[in-house]
């Protein structure tokens, strides 16, 4: 009985530290690929005096290289396949996939890569990069926050605001807002 | 004159009547229109000008029933045989009933909606959802109402149109004049 109090109190003891330490993302460094597992591209456009559409992507790849000697030279390549855009209703799904917004027909991707990494705390950081989608590219700036980190998998969580209108996809505003906010989950294991 | 008399009609039914002619022609190549065009972009913009302008003529339609209740109704012209009479006066009703109807069961059906689009009309202030049961089966329901009642306005309107150019054409009488010329303005003319 004592015997086991014991080893429980030693537990504890491991797993306080650990809890109460947020992952650093000094920690974290290495070679990433994003896996669908535990990831989710989620988005919404508010809508005025209406529904959001929410929506996400279901398919995208995309490597994240965090350097040992600097976080700021860390550098994120992410694609994503717009025409895996989800948003629980057909219709919906269908009208973004149409050239009234993605134009899946004619745009296979939208790709984000990376030019500049800030370390704003042991754990957050803003992804400055260019986005391309519709053959627009714009500078984005991502907040980006390591959320778990542990045996050679990472799961950062990102937000960030983007103008659908300068990517050509201003359809439905301002009924529909021009901010669209990414509300998203990446996972990734090394490799 | 502006008011109509026992003899004919004043000015303000004679342009209230050619105004929402014009609109629900219009309003009916534009319905039609806008669900068949390819470009998905140009559809939703279609769609938000349709809804705008279906909202217009219910206002118009209000103020013409209003203005037709507070005039005297011009009897109908000597020549007519009894039953030109009583299908003329039916027609005219169910004119007038579409007029209401056409507007009120656009609006239900995307007041019904499970997308829940908000309608901003002539992207001047947000028109609210009447109080329908949103469900796909309510959409439905009202979508098929809407397409119906379009498809009866298309055909009496054909008939209405058709009728007035046989007074003009073949029977050579007044009743198309009746509709052009506000009566003290034809009355002077005579003289
Ligand atoms: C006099 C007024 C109106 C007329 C003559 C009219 C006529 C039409 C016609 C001809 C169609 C196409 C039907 C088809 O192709 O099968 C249509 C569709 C539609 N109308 Fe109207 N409409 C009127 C008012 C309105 C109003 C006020 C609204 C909404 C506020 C509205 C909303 C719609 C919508 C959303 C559709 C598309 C339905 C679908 O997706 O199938 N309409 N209308
Ligand atoms: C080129 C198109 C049109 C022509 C030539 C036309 C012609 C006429 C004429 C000559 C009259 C007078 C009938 C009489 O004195 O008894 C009339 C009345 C009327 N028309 Fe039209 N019309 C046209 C389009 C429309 C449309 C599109 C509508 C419906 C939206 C409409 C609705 C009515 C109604 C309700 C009346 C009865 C007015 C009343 O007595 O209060 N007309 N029209």
């Amino acid at each position: 009985m004592l015997q086991r109090m014991a080893i429980i109190a030693a537990f504890l003891l491991l797993a306080l530290p650990l809890r109460a330490q947020a992952p650093s993302l000094a920690d974290a460094a290495g070679r990433y690929v994003l896996t669908p597992q535990g990831s989710r591209l989620s988005f919404s456009v508010p809508a005025a005096g209406g529904r959001a559409i929410r929506g996400r992507f279901v398919r995208f790849a995309g490597r994240i290289d965090i350097p040992a000697d600097n976080i700021e030279r860390a550098r994120v390549i992410i694609t994503i396949f717009p025409e895996s855009v989800a948003t629980g209703e057909r219709r919906v799904d269908n009208f973004l996939k149409s050239n009234a917004v993605f134009d899946v027909a004619h745009e296979h991707e939208i790709t984000f890569r990376s030019t500049a990494v800030h370390r704003t705390g042991a754990a957050t950081a803003t992804v400055e990069g260019s986005l391309t989608a519709r053959g627009h590219t714009f500078r984005e700036t991502f907040r980006v926050r390591l959320a778990e980190f542990g045996r050679g998998r990472a799961r950062f969580h990102v937000e960030g605001r983007v103008l659908r209108s300068r990517y050509g996809m201003d359809v439905g505003t301002p009924l529909y807002s021009n901010v669209v906010d990414f509300d998203m989950d990446l996972a990734a294991r090394r490799g | 004159m502006l008011r109509n008399t026992k003899d004919g009609y004043g000015l303000v039914a004679i342009v209230l009547h050619w105004t929402l002619a014009v609109l629900v022609i219009g309003q009916i190549g534009l319905g039609l229109a806008m669900l068949r065009v390819a470009d998905k972009r140009l559809s939703f913009d279609l769609i938000q000008w349709h809804k705008s302008i279906g909202l217009l003529i219910l206002a118009l339609f209000v103020l013409r029933l209003a203005w037709r209740l507070a005039n005297p109704q011009p009897a109908p012209e000597a020549s007519l045989k009894r039953w030109e009479k009583t299908a003329s006066a039916a027609v005219h009703r169910l004119l007038y009933a579409l007029l209401l109807a056409l507007p009120l069961s656009g609006w239900a059906l995307v007041s019904a909606s499970v997308l829940g689009i908000p309608t901003l009309v002539f992207g001047l202030f947000l028109l609210p959802h009447l109080p329908v049961e949103v469900s796909e089966a309510g959409e439905a329901f009202w979508r098929s109402t809407h397409h119906l009642l379009a498809f009866a306005a298309i055909l009496l309107i054909a008939g209405h149109i058709l009728a007035a150019l046989r007074h003009r054409i073949l029977l050579r009488d007044h009743v198309l004049q009746r509709m052009l010329r506000p009566v003290g303005a034809r009355k002077r003319e005579r003289t």
